[in-house]
């Protein structure tokens, strides 16, 4: 039982994980309509980033998670002016394909300057450990704050969609670019602001992912990546509350498969329960029907 | 309300054209749309060429011509939409060659659509907030920071919104979601949506599309009173000609992108070339 309790907490931290990785897949989705596989090598090089802030500039882990989340969302920013700008009006197909391509950019350049070999990631939320039941259940810090960041994260995000002028403006290019534009909202500055949140929010969740799961390579970021895009698809995509879902609930069908089912089988269960979603509910759990434009 | 910044420029009044709902109409000096042998090409395809058209400072001007005539590329030319191949576009005086649509907006044109493209998903207020988004503002910084001016800025918003919203008697809407409005209502919100840009120059695409002769009834008279409250020309697409003829003080017949008539509605309802376009040609003999 109690150890049932810690394979539902491990499942919820790293839920949270996916949760925070899948927003940036759906808010990028929703307003420019595009999948960013490169979202999750954005979230490679926010965990470089703080790694050598700690280990080479001695920087606080503070300031280490700023300066990742000032890094990411500068790079988020320059992919989409490089690259996805320019193939506004191209077919998806294009797109998606120009992401896939950055993606794998990222992960030569990262191959270039930190090399193959896996670092050692120093955790940068490490204040101990929480011992309940006579020592039986250890809850470790790294699951604390990770589910406590993706509290706050969601909703801040919710009241910034929700409330503020440029959230609105969000919303307002996500329904209909064209009509937003003619209303005097600027589409570009806000397609940018919304990679700029999704990278930030990547850079959050590399430091979190590397603080519990410290092995830190070029390919760290791709397959959380796919994962956090399924999760992101499992919820809906386009919807805030989608991803939080998707995100725990894969997280939890990961960790209790491994524990349960078995330990190979674990990652091909993930999917497995993508697959039947779709086929159940093509718009995810909480997406909407969306009606094409004639 | 808040006033709108006109100078004062001398205004010849005179009498209106047609029907009587219209007291006086101004030919101010300075027209606030003027397009010169306005153009453009879809590949081969000559879609609209040599439009010349002055609108007045507060004029109420009418587009009408058959399916397929290019009156929405036209609307799509002055807004930016298209980059006109050939011509200019003058708004208030200032040239628009090679603006976008947002700076076209800011220099105070806005629209309403054939289709109605209101945000959906959004409130009612919040569809006539995005219209505000540029007139009453505050930095990301002090809405992320909540500071006092963003607090200001939210409830000038608000109190701007609900005073747009009162022009139809929707400001009991304000809360509901603007997709679950009936449709006339939508087309309403749509005209709200465009006056909060604060527009000199306001382009209705159907207007009358799909209500009922009571509606539309209502319509012509808020058109008129928009003119009057906010002091500014109109330009609409319309084919319910009692409309168009009850309220338009010129206008202008398009036929494959070409200009065939233009003038008052008494003129336009006698020229032989606007019947030929509408009825075809009367068999001689």
């Amino acid at each position: 039982m109690i150890q049932f309790l810690s394979y539902l907490l491990n499942g919820i931290s790293l839920g949270s994980v996916y949760a925070i990785i899948a927003l940036g897949y759906s808010m990028v989705y929703g307003i420019a309509k595009m999948l960013n596989f490169a979202h999750g090598d954005v979230i490679m090089i926010g965990a470089y980033m703080s790694f050598c802030a700690i280990q080479y500039w001695s920087l606080p882990p503070i300031a280490a998670i700023v300066l990742a989340i000032v890094v990411c969302t500068a790079l988020g920013i320059l992919i989409e002016r490089m690259a996805y700008k320019p193939l506004r009006t191209a077919t998806s197909l294009s797109v998606l394909i120009t992401a896939i391509g950055v993606s794998w950019l990222l992960q030569n350049i990262a191959l270039l300057i930190w090399g193959a070999n896996p670092k050692s990631y120093q955790s940068l939320v490490n204040f101990g450990s929480l011992t309940l039941f006579d020592g039986q259940l250890h809850i470790t810090s790294e699951t604390f704050i990770t589910i406590a960041a993706n509290i706050i994260i969601m909703i801040a995000l919710t009241l910034f969609t929700g409330k503020t002028k440029m959230g609105k403006a969000m919303r307002a290019v996500s329904e209909d670019k064209g009509a937003a534009e003619l209303m005097g909202i600027n589409v570009n500055a806000t397609i940018s602001m919304t990679f700029a949140i999704g990278s930030g929010l990547a850079a959050i969740a590399g430091v979190l992912l590397c603080s519990s799961y410290p092995v830190l390579m070029p390919t760290t970021g791709s397959m959380p990546g796919i994962k956090a895009f399924t999760a992101a698809v499992f919820g809906g995509i386009g919807s805030i509350p989608g991803a939080l879902i998707g995100g725990i609930l894969l997280g939890l069908i990961e960790i209790l498969g491994k524990a349960y089912v078995s330990t190979e089988l674990g990652d091909a269960l993930v999917f497995a329960v993508l697959i039947i979603v779709l086929l159940v509910k093509p718009t995810g759990l909480l997406g909407k029907k969306v009606h094409e434009k004639v | 309300m808040t006033q709108r910044k006109f100078q004062k420029t001398p205004v010849k009044m005179v009498p209106a054209p047609s029907y009587g709902i219209l007291p006086e109409r101004d030919v101010g000096e300075r027209p606030v749309l003027e397009t010169r042998n306005l153009g453009i090409d879809f590949g081969g395809l000559r879609a609209v060429e040599d439009f010349n058209l002055v609108i007045g400072k507060t004029e109420i001007a009418g587009l009408i011509g058959p399916n397929g005539a290019g009156k929405t590329t036209v609307f799509n030319l002055l807004t930016k939409v298209y980059q006109p191949t050939m011509g200019t576009v003058l708004i208030n005086g200032r040239d628009t060659a090679g603006m976008n649509t947002v700076q076209a907006n800011k220099l105070g044109i806005a629209r309403t659509f054939q289709n109605i493209r209101l945000f959906g998903n959004m409130s009612v207020e919040d569809n006539v907030r995005i219209g505000l988004h540029n007139q009453i503002g505050y930095s990301t910084v002090s809405g992320i920071l909540r500071l006092p001016s963003f607090w200001k800025g939210e409830r000038a918003q608000h109190e701007r919104a609900l005073d747009l919203l009162s022009i139809f008697d929707m400001q009991d809407l304000a809360g509901h979601q603007a997709g679950s409005l009936p449709y006339g209502a939508q087309r309403r919100l749509e005209i709200v949506r465009a006056l909060a840009t604060n527009p000199s120059l306001l382009l209705l695409d159907e207007p009358a599309a799909g209500m009922n002769p009571h509606e539309t009834e209502e319509l012509m008279e808020n058109i008129a009173k928009i003119r009057d409250k906010f002091k500014i020309a109109i330009l609409l697409i319309e084919h319910d000609m009692n409309l168009v003829m009850g309220i338009c003080e010129g206008i202008c017949v398009l036929n494959y992108g070409r200009i065939i008539a233009k003038g008052t509605a008494e003129e336009i309802q006698n020229n032989p070339v606007v019947i030929e376009a509408y009825l075809g040609k009367q068999k001689e003999g």
